[in-house]
């Protein structure tokens, strides 16, 4: 048997105008945990494309199993036993589990799909991997981190020797990350090969053996990951030192600029009291589904909660949509920028600017040629890696979306920033762009409520943090004052029982 | 980071080469409409005289304007059913004004105003209940407001419009050769076009087509364009019902049958997607025209209307397949990723 189960070499991919794989490399051996990294639009999502035959290489060959192989589509790869997961779950929310599972390949006989089977293999492929859920559950009940389970168990049931998991962590919190880090591991023991993909360096130190890194469309390096230190792989990835992760300004804090008192909303969350103020850079954290974003999208008249205030600038406001926030100067940049935050079919600009027309129009006439040289000066600030500024928000990577998210907060003119995991799946050098932003707004005087589940940005960026659980503030830490261990603990705290929250 | 990245340069200008101009959608509209216009002139040589063919151009008009306010409704990525009925309303009204006060003034801002104030009932009901489908909606009135005006008139019709001289003139009154009415369209369609690609809220109609959510969380007022978008959309009927009393000179209650399947047609031939965001107003003027002038040339030449219907599905058929064939090639072309 050879020493590797698939090689890959000298492969290049190109796309009208761009060079997505410039012939590059890549080794992966049977059992092992390959870890991919690089930043984003490096070429990591088109190498998965071509390894599983969504994307046919222009130059370079592909060995599986010591055998020269070429997939003309994603059924050629999936025979041969190469299964990805993809970043964005491509579930058909309105199917069981089952159905999901075996879409694509349903067990059949003279024709008939014979459901009993199938309900039965995917509870098996189910209990394998421990889930809480069943296989004639509806796929749209469940979590993100459930619906990906899911996606392994699909993966499984085409007998896949190789697994491909791109961000899969992205959406998880810690508990779910742990939960499959166990599964991963335990596919890998069961002899199955597996590039995880991820822009968390926890996740590779946990997990992976090897690590190699893109940047630009080319191959860098593989090594052992025992050998490689952060600082290594960062300088590999942005191709430069970053010598401050955290750019945190020190600025002088002014006056306070919105306050929430006992805000509620029933099912949601329960007496959350909070402050910004002037210059000011906060963290709202806690477990995914704490009710962070439930706060936020009441903060910017979303939902409408059903009890407490809201001052802004010491005057207690009532904010019924997002249109009224914005106008009252509240801004939002959405965590979900596939579905609230962007127009995937429009260009890079019209998107930046959409939120601030009145800004380049007169009487409701908009100067197209204004609105250009904003959009313009914007996307290249926040360095969106696209070729014109006519490029459709849908071709860009998940990580390159979210800079346009942040470019269009550039144009509004506001009092309070809220930050919606500003950098969710967004590369080690675009999250530096992005803090050195933050810290800037904050610097003209701007409010920043930042909610995040990353820990070090937390850390590291904000002045204060406050912490939630359940629905409910579980505390408030200063920057000083605040440590990894608090704040998890704060984030578990279940009862509640803090001067804020009462005893529910 | 004090460290200066090099600063990627992004391309500003405008895509526009020949290729793409040429391959769009508007430019293939353009040479079937000439073809109708070559086939119309060899079906008969009296196509292009310019009192037939004005003729002709108004009479379909009196649809055509409803495709304009359609094509707001559809980029909004909703259909406005009762456009027909709205018409019949409205028209009923005028005429029951015009014969109680003698006076066409009267009975035309009542057409129009009967059309305002169904559209906003419509935009009403679609605001308050935001996850009702504007398909529903606009079915109850449309059958609302069909039954309204069939109580009115019953099988009676109301006319006597015509006697008002300028009343009449509105519709059959000549600048030259020209109709007032086929300027005043061009106008109006002229206005639909700068208010669709060049404003506010053209480019919010645009967003909240292509997603709505993301057009709310970027602080687009989606309630109230929506409610202007269908007042809009009754509007029209009302300018339409005049039209139409001006040039019959009498209502019946069957007034107005299928104007929305045709304002719907000629808006997808058009370019039009009906699940939103997507067309261009000159689309659908240069549909207004191929579908008219068909119609218009099929009956120089008598063909019955039976025989007109079947050529017309077939066309759009036809039409609109091919426009799906062309995405497809483009698809296949593109890059991915």
């Amino acid at each position: 048997m050879p020493e590797y189960i698939l090689e890959l070499h000298g492969i290049t991919k190109l796309f009208p105008g761009v060079k997505a794989l410039d012939n590059v490399n890549f080794q992966l051996k049977a059992g092992e945990i390959h870890a991919l990294m690089g930043e984003n639009g490096a070429g990591k999502s088109t190498l998965i494309k071509v390894i599983t035959g969504v994307h046919q290489p222009d130059a370079g060959e592909i060995i599986l199993d010591g055998k020269k192989v070429s997939f003309k589509s994603p059924r050629d790869a999936s025979q041969a036993g190469v299964a990805a997961i993809y970043q964005h779950v491509t579930a058909y929310p309105h199917l069981t589990v089952t159905e999901n599972i075996f879409m694509g390949h349903e067990k059949r006989t003279y024709g008939f799909i014979q459901w009993r089977t199938m309900h039965k293999e995917a509870q098996v492929l189910l209990d394998a991997l421990k889930v809480d859920f069943h296989a004639t559950d509806l796929m749209g009940s469940l979590s993100v981190a459930q619906q990906q389970m899911v996606e392994i168990a699909k993966a499984l049931s085409t007998n896949a020797r190789i697994i491909i998991m791109d961000e899969p962590t992205a959406a998880l919190t810690r508990t779910e990350a742990n939960r499959l880090y166990e599964i991963t591991e335990k596919l890998r023991d069961g002899g199955v090969a597996i590039v995880f993909i991820s822009h968390r360096f926890e996740d590779m130190y946990r997990l992976a053996s090897r690590v190699t890194v893109f940047r630009d469309a080319k191959y860098i390096w593989t090594r052992n990951v025992s050998e490689v230190s952060e600082a290594d792989l960062i300088h590999a990835m942005v191709g430069r030192e970053l010598t401050d992760l955290f750019p945190k300004p020190e600025l002088e804090i002014g006056p306070e600029v919105l306050r929430a008192e006992r805000l509620s909303c029933t099912g949601f969350f329960k007496d959350v009291s909070f402050a910004a103020r002037r210059g000011e850079i906060i963290g709202i954290t806690g477990l995914v589904g704490a009710g962070r974003t439930e706060v936020m999208e009441t903060l910017f008249g979303v939902a409408k909660p059903d009890g407490g205030a809201l001052y802004l600038n010491g005057a207690q406001v009532q904010i019924r949509s997002p249109q009224e926030a914005m106008q009252k100067g509240i801004g939002l940049l959405t965590e979900d920028r596939q579905h609230k935050g962007l127009i995937l079919d429009w260009g890079l600009g019209r998107n930046i600017t959409l939120a601030e027309l009145s800004q380049f129009s007169k009487l409701g006439f908009i100067n197209e040629k204004a609105e250009r040289v904003t959009a313009k000066d914007l996307a290249e600030r926040v360095d969106t890696r696209a070729k014109t500024l006519f490029d459709l928000a849908g071709s860009l990577s998940g990580g390159n979306q979210q800079k346009l998210v942040v470019a269009r907060a550039l144009t509004s003119k506001l009092d309070v920033l809220i930050m919606d995991e500003p950098t969710k799946g967004v590369d080690v050098g675009a999250k530096a762009a992005i803090y050195e932003i933050m810290g800037e707004l904050a610097g003209q005087g701007m409010a920043i409520i930042m909610v995040s589940s990353e820990m070090p940005e937390i850390l590291g960026m904000c002045d204060r943090i406050y912490v939630m659980c359940e629905g409910r503030i579980t505390g408030e830490l200063s920057r000083t004052e605040a440590t990894g261990e608090k704040i998890l603990e704060l984030a578990m705290k279940k009862d509640g029982k803090t001067e804020l929250g009462e005893t529910g | 980071m004090s460290e200066v990245r090099p600063k990627r340069i992004l391309d500003a200008t405008p895509p526009g080469d020949l290729k793409t101009r040429v391959m769009r959608w508007e430019f293939l509209l353009l040479a079937l409409l000439l073809g109708v216009i070559v086939l119309g002139v060899n079906l008969h040589h009296n196509f292009l005289a310019p009192n037939h063919l004005f003729n002709g151009i108004s009479v379909f008009l009196v649809r055509g304007l409803i495709a304009l306010s359609m094509a707001y409704c559809l980029l909004l990525g909703e259909i406005d059913l009762s456009v027909g009925a709205i018409v019949v309303l409205a028209a009923t009204l005028l005429g029951v004004v015009f014969n109680a006060t003698g006076s066409a003034l009267l009975g035309l801002l009542t057409a129009l105003a009967v059309g305002l104030l169904c559209g906003a009932l419509n935009g009403l009901i679609l605001v308050k209940f935001r996850e009702l489908p504007a398909m529903i909606v606009t079915l109850g009135t449309m059958i609302l407001f069909r039954g309204l005006s069939e109580r009115i008139l019953g099988p009676a019709n109301i006319g006597g419009m015509r006697e008002v001289t300028w009343f009449a003139n509105l519709y059959h009154g000549r600048l030259g050769p020209v109709p007032y009415f086929v300027i005043f369209f061009f106008v109006l369609a002229g206005i639909f076009w700068f208010v669709m690609h060049k404003t506010t809220f053209g480019r919010h109609m645009f967003a909240i087509g292509a997603n709505r959510t993301a057009a709310e969380y970027a602080g687009i007022n989606v309630g109230k364009t929506r409610l202007i978008v269908f007042s809009i959309s009754g509007l029209i009927c009302g300018i339409s019902a005049v039209f139409f009393s001006s040039w019959v000179g009498s209502v019946r209650s069957d007034v107005g049958l299928g104007y929305e399947i045709e304002a719907i047609a000629m808006c997808v031939l058009g370019g039009m997607s009906t699940a939103g965001g997507k067309g261009t107003l000159p689309g659908v003027l240069i549909a207004v025209f191929i579908i008219g002038l068909l119609r218009y040339a099929l009956s120089l030449v008598n063909v019955n209307p039976e025989t007109v219907r079947i050529i017309l599905g077939a066309l759009l058929i036809t039409v609109v397949t091919m426009q799906n064939v062309r995405r497809f090639v483009r698809k296949k072309t593109a890059p991915a990723n």
